[in-house]
């Protein structure tokens, strides 16, 4: 069987099951569409989570990131799961506690405000859409990857199958595809991870091969990896370029944004008890922790794997690299898809792959007559090409592309929900229409489900050309306004209506103004992107957790001279605070 | 006052766990990396592997922990789910 046919199959079986699990649990009730009932079971609700986060860019770019930026790459392994410690032990039991739908619900309610709430619905969807695009795009180029088809079909294929389960199931028919989406893509990381760990040192675990010995040379991996990247150049693969400061604020608003992200808040809504609640966040942590874990490993081994194949001699020796006209298979396949490219800048026929940024070693290269760093890789070549580089069987190739599309889809399906959830719920129910009926409602969440899949459809295909400059813009939004919000309506019974608000207010505008200022959101850059310009060194990326800070400081000052909340507020916040 | 002490006991744990949180990430891992890469073990130097390997570990036996913990903080309270029925 052919690859692609392989693919197809392998694809085509994965989507049978999602379909086959949305017609087997179609919601009945506003219950089972926003919160599946509230009978998921907590180790199921933990591999539900883990899908849902786990995006594209997780599965696809993370290890390929980490790959090129070495040490610098740890702010998205400590961020991106250092969450979820804040999740399970400052926001998840709680929201749970309070037993309603929707996290504005929460807002709305616990600052007696629909404008708390509005805000609160605001910031939700401006998060969840800059996301969702990047989900759609990444099923786009899976599929145009390895199925030679056109991204436009690839996402409406897509759009399909996430239409059959996420406005026929609601939440409870997401659950379940998530579970198996889980399934689907932890297999397909780990499996190519596993063969590449064995083939370079031996090792069959990829978190301990990472620590381990080359084959040859007695060498452990780290070592010869920091080796040959420096003399080529590059910087040492454990050491970082960033600032320590930035590094440290990067960390932490990604950290705080993965707790204030909606979607995946509001999996925690769908166990039956407070303790499952905590319990599902650490089962969540567990199956997320098996992939990012392994990524690292993956960058580190992948780095060296394409950094030897290039340079397979010693530096500087004139037979030292690769011959252009003997390049392995992959580098044809990986090639023609544009994400590998070569240019002969000194016109030897051989291929130099070093850092000509670095002024030190200009020198040195020029005097080995290179002219310039002759290779361009993608960094999702690294997830992607790595069966290939490995030379793993088909069936391995075919099973990532599952997994990729698996990442994506479970990921966008938890984004439209909580977008259709807070337009059926808070919108049209909770602030226009109180006295809509349950069958309305879940009439009215259904269809904004369905246009939220036609608008991520259209981003996907179209993508805005900032999408990579709002990612940052989306974490940065949730550390900034949602996640101050809620813990403060946890742990503090002063914060009232107006600091909520203020607070809110305080901490989207200065971190959408910080970011468009260095990034340029549908106008320029004002200023530009370099870390002189920055304040107290930290990057646009982390300043999310500025807004945080700023957030908190605004609320309490507020909070302090306005009146107190009224009597309804302490007695909310007792009851939630106790199972 | 089952209640008032279960959330005071509650956030003293949850003090502990954010200390530990803190110490491994952002001390271990950024502000503290350098000085412990001088140390090696098993082919890692020990502030990289705290940033790309351990503080995920520690995180994970923390919510373990806290979950287990507040399970158990729950029944000694008296304020199980289960018992009383709330």
């Amino acid at each position: 069987m052919s690859l692609e046919l392989l693919t197809y199959v392998v694809v085509g079986l994965s989507f049978a099951l999602y379909v086959g699990i949305a017609f087997r649990t179609r919601a009945g009730s506003t219950g089972d569409f926003y919160v599946a009932g509230k009978h998921v079971h907590p180790v199921a609700n933990g591999m539900a989570t883990a899908a849902d986060w786990m995006s594209a860019a997780s599965f696809i770019s993370m290890a390929g990131i980490i790959a090129f930026l070495g040490y610098d790459g740890s702010v998205y392994l400590m961020g991106w799961t250092g969450g979820y410690v804040l999740l399970a032990l400052l926001l998840a039991p709680y929201l749970r506690r309070f037993g309603k739908f929707t996290v504005p619900e929460f807002i709305g309610e616990r600052y007696y405000s629909d404008a708390a709430r509005v805000v609160a619905v605001i910031c939700l969807i401006v998060i969840s859409f800059t996301y969702v695009a990047g989900q759609m795009r990444g099923v786009g180029i899976v599929f145009s990857r390895f199925l030679n088809v056109d991204i436009g079909v690839g996402l409406l294929i897509g759009m399909g199958v996430v239409f059959c389960y996420a406005v026929l199931g609601g939440m409870k028919g997401i659950t379940y595809t998530q579970v198996a989406q889980y399934c689907v893509l932890i297999f397909a990381y780990t499996v190519p991870a596993v063969f590449i760990s064995l083939q370079v040192t031996g090792v069959a675990v990829p978190q301990l091969a990472f620590g381990s010995e080359v084959e040859a040379g007695g060498e452990h991996l780290l070592t010869k990896l920091d080796r040959i990247v420096t003399d080529l150049g590059f910087s040492a693969y454990t050491d970082g370029e960033k600032a320590t400061v930035d590094v440290f604020f990067i960390t932490f608003a990604l950290m705080v944004g993965t707790a204030g992200l909606p979607h995946v808040i509001v999996r925690f809504f769908t166990v039956p008890k407070v303790r499952d609640a905590r319990a599902s966040a650490a089962w969540a942590l567990l199956f997320i922790a098996l992939l990012y874990t392994t990524a690292p490993a993956v960058g580190a081994l992948a780095r060296l794997n394409l950094t030897t194949t290039i340079q397979h001699g010693p530096v500087g020796a004139p037979d030292g690299n690769l011959r252009y006209d003997e390049r392995p298979q992959w580098f044809r396949t990986w090639e023609d898809t544009g994400l590998l490219a070569f240019e002969d800048k000194n016109g030897d026929g051989r291929v130099q792959y070093y850092n000509d940024q670095n002024p030190d070693f200009a020198a040195t290269a020029e005097g080995f007559g290179w002219r310039g760093n002759e290779l361009q890789a993608d960094r999702d070549i690294i997830v992607l090409a790595n069966p290939e580089i490995a030379g793993l069987p088909d069936w391995v190739i075919a099973l990532v592309a599952a997994g990729g599309i698996a990442a994506a889809l479970s990921t966008a399906a938890g984004l439209l929900l909580v977008i259709s959830a807070a337009i059926s719920h808070d919108l049209a129910k909770g602030v226009l229409a109180r006295r809509m009926s349950e069958r309305r409602e879940l009439l009215v969440g259904r269809i904004s489900a369905a246009c939220a899949i036609l608008v991520a459809g259209h981003l996907g295909y179209n993508p805005p050309g900032f999408v990579a400059e709002v990612v940052a813009l989306a974490f940065g939004l949730a550390a900034a306004s949602l996640f101050p919000a809620i813990l403060l309506g946890i742990f503090s019974t002063r914060v009232n209506k107006p600091g909520a608000i203020a607070g809110m207010l305080a901490g989207l505008l200065f971190t959408i103004g910080y970011i468009v200022c260095f990034k340029g959101v549908f106008v320029a850059p004002f200023l530009p992107n370099e870390p002189e310009h920055w304040l107290l060194g930290i990057s646009p990326e982390g300043i999310g957790g500025v807004g945080m800070l700023l957030n908190f400081a605004v609320a309490f000052t507020v909070s302090a001279v306005t009146a107190r909340p009224p009597d309804s507020v302490p007695a909310l916040v007792r009851r939630i605070r106790t199972p | 006052m089952n209640k008032r002490s279960h959330w005071q006991a509650n956030l003293r744990l949850v003090a502990g766990c954010l200390g530990v949180w803190f110490v491994v990430s952002f001390g271990c891992g950024v502000l503290f990396v350098d000085v412990l890469n001088r140390v090696t073990f098993g082919g890692f130097k020990l502030g990289f592997w705290f940033a790309q390997q351990g503080s995920m570990y520690v995180f994970l036996a923390l919510v373990f922990y806290y979950a287990a913990r507040m399970a158990a903080m729950d029944r000694e309270h008296g304020v199980d789910e289960d018992d009383a029925g709330a």
